[in-house]
């Protein structure tokens, strides 16, 4: 049960978060992208926001074997660099550049109801499993 | 490039970029899981087609049930702020299933690998996040200076 309320709770935090930052905006992100033209700075500062917090916590998650619930740590141990990882994150890109939509804020786009979102979380679901069915089953 | 002053808006981007390593940290510490969205949404989706067992999956659902009743909570104590999209329906299914594809290929995006990947120091992680913002760069700028 703890892991569920734990779980829930930082799906809701981090949901707050991208609604507070901006990244739920995809016109703010398009900004952001958008280097030659009025470039807003602000989705920086997201990152960089995110990143001091996670750095703290990763290095505190690696010192410990067990998390809070009882849950083994499990860090990703994955250090291959190959055509996947750069075609992967090439495609991905190009979609978050067309639309200005990631994964996280295209979801709490959804749960807001945004007509957008309709379109966009589905179509991103299909691309998954496309990719499950027919590129290759991920490690 | 121009620095559009009137957008930018250091704050809110700086305290919701907290919110997000905060919920980071609480996943991680408390579950022993990486925050990366992409995993979370694909791995109870593929466990569900393969009629797999769900019952590893609920934190992953639980998490996913967080970020769809955000904004609900928001709305409560204030209006949500402005969203807008400045595509059309076709242009938005293409790029879904690009985001699809392409942040399952590479096991991850802006959480997986952005923040919970850089903030480990991981370079698998910095290779991607190099691909994904050049790719984004690279297509609003086709998109809005020689479309």
């Amino acid at each position: 049960m703890l892991r569920l309320v734990i779980a829930g709770l930082s799906g809701l935090v981090f949901g707050l978060g991208l609604i507070a930052s901006g990244m739920s905006n995809p016109a703010k992100v398009k900004g952001f992208l958008d280097l030659a033209g009025a470039w807003d700075p602000s989705l920086a500062l997201v990152m960089g926001g995110a990143i001091a917090v996670g750095v703290l916590a990763f290095a505190a998650g690696k010192r410990r074997a067990r998390a809070w619930s009882g849950e083994r740590m499990e860090i990703p141990s994955i250090r291959v660099i190959d055509w996947r990882l750069i075609l992967g994150g090439l495609l991905f890109g190009i979609g978050w550049g067309i639309a200005g939509f990631c994964p996280g804020p295209a979801l709490v786009a959804l749960g807001s109801g945004m007509d957008a979102a309709l379109i966009f979380v589905p179509a991103m679901l299909a691309g998954m499993l496309l990719h499950d069915q027919f590129v290759a089953r991920p490690r | 490039m121009t620095i559009a002053w009137n957008l930018f808006a250091p704050w809110s981007a700086l305290l919701g970029g907290l919110l997000i390593g905060l919920a980071t940290a609480l996943y991680l510490l408390g579950n022993g899981r990486v925050a990366g969205i992409t995993g979370i949404v694909a791995s109870p989706m593929r466990a569900l087609l393969s009629r797999a067992s769900m019952v590893p999956e609920q934190p992953r659902l639980a998490f996913i049930a967080g970020l769809l009743l955000a904004p609900w909570l928001w709305r409560l104590f204030a209006p949500l702020p402005a969203a807008a999209v400045d595509v059309g329906p076709l242009a938005l299914a293409g790029a879904g299933l690009l985001v699809g594809l392409g942040t399952r290929m590479a096991n991850g995006c802006t959480s997986g690998h952005g923040v919970c990947g850089l903030s480990r120091f991981s370079p698998r992680s910095l290779v991607n996040v190099l691909a994904f913002m050049g790719a984004g760069f690279a297509t609003v700028y086709l998109l809005r200076h020689l479309g």
